[in-house]
């Protein structure tokens, strides 16, 4: 085994050369040059300053904004460095509940927010308005959480329905291909072609 | 569960299937040595490699030099991986000033990505620096994932040559893996995913300014070239603390399609290697398809489980119809979350595009067990073929003893020694994950664990020890797993579920290497038909079921019945 030592560490050491700086630098320059809005995160820019990413969801409260799914991502306390404290849509921490099915905590929470919504069992919410994503960044809502919402926008805005509503189907994506994945609406996306009407 | 949920679930095994062969054919021929159209440019490259570290890549070795090479190669890995975080406050690349890992989570990524593991009790845009994430993480991504490939090379060479000292060399076939297999598919696929989304920068951190005027601080990073090989090598550890769930990490459904694919590719072909190998690529078909009958029904009960919401929200007035959508994303959805899940965990990848601690019992019931089954529904790279032919061996070996004949296995009989060296290897798993969920149910420093009360909490702990054992790296991620307690015992658990393993196999490989081919009579039991299929999943599942049951009964059975009746804890 002794004989092993010098090729363990000369191969150890060549492939990090160029698995872990020749491959990851080279790729980084590559794709910068050729695909720079992607590379750099795809980032939207308004008015000279960055205001998010179109595929990092935000948090909004207001009642003028199409608001996204519950968030379960965390911050560390102001109070308590030594704790954490709820902080939707952080995207430099990203996290997931990971309540189990059977949490008491999911369910407390989930029929508060069912309630806030007034949702009923004959009158149902969407799934995806009450519960946290995987990534607690989720850019994107169903349509049926999106519909729930254009009664709201349009009366905080003073617009009529039927605007927010062909702005909602404008900002609306099918299956890729037809196929993949699900219908979904870029939360972000629709509320700065809110901001854009005049 | 939906049609067109099925038409993507179907359309994924078809493009699955019909890459195997061609694939299967290439890596044939990179592990036989043979030239491939990248030989002008990478051959001078390999022969570097060659030269530098002072290996004759023509060397035979025998297993025990094989499996001496492979073990302090990793050893060396492991220990690099270490330096670079403990050190990682000092290095360049680190515009987020991260400071140093601590000693025992440093430890336990190491152990976890030098075992191809990927376990992370870390979130990695809150912990490593990009310098880690590329030169620490990437690389062991590629190498643990070449080696397990050049072991399962190994093996299949054990079962084709006769009366042969040796199973090839091991630096040859790492170097070959790496640079003809792994590197160029990860640099057309970091293309792609860049092209779909995935950032690629060494940018600090970007400070956004929200539409309602809040600070959104959004971490960048060389994600697309870790991503790549995070999934080709079925490593699974994310850049992310999301993993693919992560917009950055998986922003569309194509880039979505293409991951799980990508986790797949390899291990399915390389069945195909082992038939091209043993003159008979049905003997691979085979084998591909005894996975595909277990990947099936486990893909069908994961998704009718997760498609049909959680009937304790859905009496709350939730809309069942998008089915069970904590800890989801809505642009996979059920079907592509439920899909991903099996894929990951038949694969020992452990990404996740959705949280498997939030899946329904019955639907997160199915990775543990893909994991509990040993991994062998296509399995990583390589791994997953290797642990496949050790239970075709028991196979052989239990038709053997029906019809009173020594058993044999394409052309080699299976003797003592190899069943007991097969034992070996499939026993060592049982032991680690049962005997450590058990001390952590017992003890305060295990039970501070978990965060969900109740059965799954305890699903929580077995699941992580599985994960660690069948080399996965997917988690019920509420477990608090950055504890001392928690990072020894995985990372222990994580050595023996890929060392103990490999060790034996190795040994197996050398001993059916020095045996004489049998003459195919009309006693062999023919081992490409449906009968021989049969058996092998009646094995895989027997063996599982009966080490594993009273567990999952424990943690997931349990859970779901409760659910049923109504109780929450």
């Amino acid at each position: 085994m002794l004989r092993d030592i010098r090729p363990a560490l000369v191969m150890m050491l060549l492939m990090t050369v160029l698995l872990g700086l020749v491959y990851p630098l080279g790729m980084t320059g590559i794709a910068g040059a050729i695909m720079p809005q992607q590379a750099k995160g795809s980032l939207i820019e308004r008015d000279g300053k960055v205001i998010g990413s179109t595929l990092i969801g935000q948090n909004f409260t207001g009642d003028r904004y199409f608001h996204g799914r519950p968030s379960a991502t965390t911050d560390t306390d102001p109070n308590d460095s030594a704790k954490t404290a709820p902080s939707p849509y952080n995207a430099a921490s990203s996290l997931a509940s990971n309540l189990g099915p059977t949490s008491k905590a999911l369910v407390e929470r989930v029929k508060e927010d069912v309630a806030r919504l007034g949702g009923s069992k004959e009158k149902p919410v969407p799934a995806d308005m009450v519960t946290t994503s995987g990534s607690g960044l989720d850019p994107h809502i169903s349509p049926a959480a999106a519909a729930l919402q254009v009664a709201r926008v349009a009366q905080a805005r003073g617009l009529p329905e039927a605007r927010v509503r062909a702005l909602l189907a404008a900002a609306t994506d099918d299956r890729t291909f037809g196929v993949l994945g699900e219908p979904r609406v870029n939360v972000l996306q629709l509320n700065l072609s809110l901001d854009a009407v005049k | 569960m939906t049609v067109n949920g099925w038409i993507q679930i179907l359309v994924f095994i078809a493009i699955v299937v019909a890459l195997a062969r061609p694939i299967g054919g290439y890596l044939d021929r990179v592990l036989e040595g043979e030239r491939t159209f990248l030989s002008p440019v990478l051959g001078p490259v390999e022969r570097g490699f060659y030269w530098l570290s002072g290996v004759k890549p023509t060397e035979n070795q025998s297993w025990w030099a094989y499996c001496g090479g492979m073990l302090i190669f990793h050893l060396f890995g492991f220990a690099l991986l270490y330096g670079l975080q403990r050190l990682q406050g000092m290095l360049p690349f680190n515009p987020q000033d991260m400071a140093a890992v601590a000693p025992d989570l440093a430890a336990n990524t190491a152990m976890s990505f030098a075992t191809n593991t990927n376990w992370q009790n870390y979130g990695g845009e809150s912990t490593m620096s990009y310098l880690v994430q590329m030169a620490g993480l990437t690389v062991q991504n590629f190498t643990s994932a070449a080696s397990g490939i050049a072991l399962a090379a190994a093996l299949v060479r054990g079962f084709a040559r006769a009366e042969s000292r040796g199973i090839g060399n091991f630096w040859a076939d790492l170097v070959r893996v790496t640079l003809y297999v792994l590197l160029p598919m990860c640099i057309v696929l970091t293309l792609f995913y860049v092209w779909q989304g995935v950032p690629q920068n060494l940018s600090p951190y970007v400070e956004a300014t929200t539409l309602e005027g809040g600070k959104q601080v959004i971490a960048q990073g060389p994600v697309a070239s870790q991503l790549a090989i995070k999934m080709l090598g079925t490593n699974g550890g994310g850049f992310f603390n999301a993993n693919s769930a992560h917009p950055y990490e998986n922003p569309t459904a194509l880039s979505n399609l293409v991951q799980m694919l990508s986790i797949l590719v390899l291990g399915a072909a390389m069945t195909n290697v082992f038939g091209r190998r043993v003159g008979d690529e049905r003997q691979g078909w085979a084998i591909l398809a005894a996975m595909g009958v277990l990947f099936v029904v486990g893909v069908f009960i994961t998704y009718w489980a997760e498609a049909g919401g959680n009937p304790l929200l859905t009496a709350l007035g939730v809309d069942p119809s998008a089915g069970n959508m904590e800890g989801k994303e809505v642009r996979f959805g059920e079907a592509l979350s439920a899909l991903f899940a099996v894929v990951t965990t038949a694969a020992s990848c452990g990404a996740v595009n959705a949280m498997h601690d939030s899946f329904m019992p019955l639907g997160g019931a199915v990775p543990l067990a893909n994991m509990l089954l040993g991994e062998v529904i296509v399995g990583g790279v390589g791994a997953g073929l290797y642990g496949m032919l050790l239970f075709a061996i028991i196979s052989v070996f239990v038709a053997g003893l029906m019809v009173g004949r020594t058993p044999e296995y394409v052309g080699k009989k299976i003797e003592a020694r190899e069943v007991k060296m097969t034992m070996l290897a499939i026993l060592c798993l049982p032991l680690v994950v049962l005997g450590f969920t058990a001390l952590a149910t017992v003890i305060p420093a295990g039970l501070a664990g978990p965060a969900n009360a109740g059965p799954h909490g305890f699903s929580e702990i077995f699941y992580a020890f599985t994960s660690a054992a069948a080399n996965n790296g997917s988690a019920f991620g509420g477990l608090t797993g950055n504890t001392m307690f928690y990072n020894s015992t995985l990372a222990v658990t994580m050595a023996v579920g890929r060392f103990a393993m490999i060790v034996p196999m190795l040994a197996v490989a050398g001993s059916l290497a020095a045996k004489r081919k049998t003459a195919v009579s009309v006693g062999t039991f023919p081992t490409h038909g449906g009968l021989f299929i049969g058996l092998l999943v009646g094995v895989v599942v027997i063996v599982g079921g009966l080490t594993y049951f009273p567990a999952l009964a424990l943690g997931p059975i349990a859970e779901h019945l409760a659910m049923l009746a109504g109780s929450v804890f």
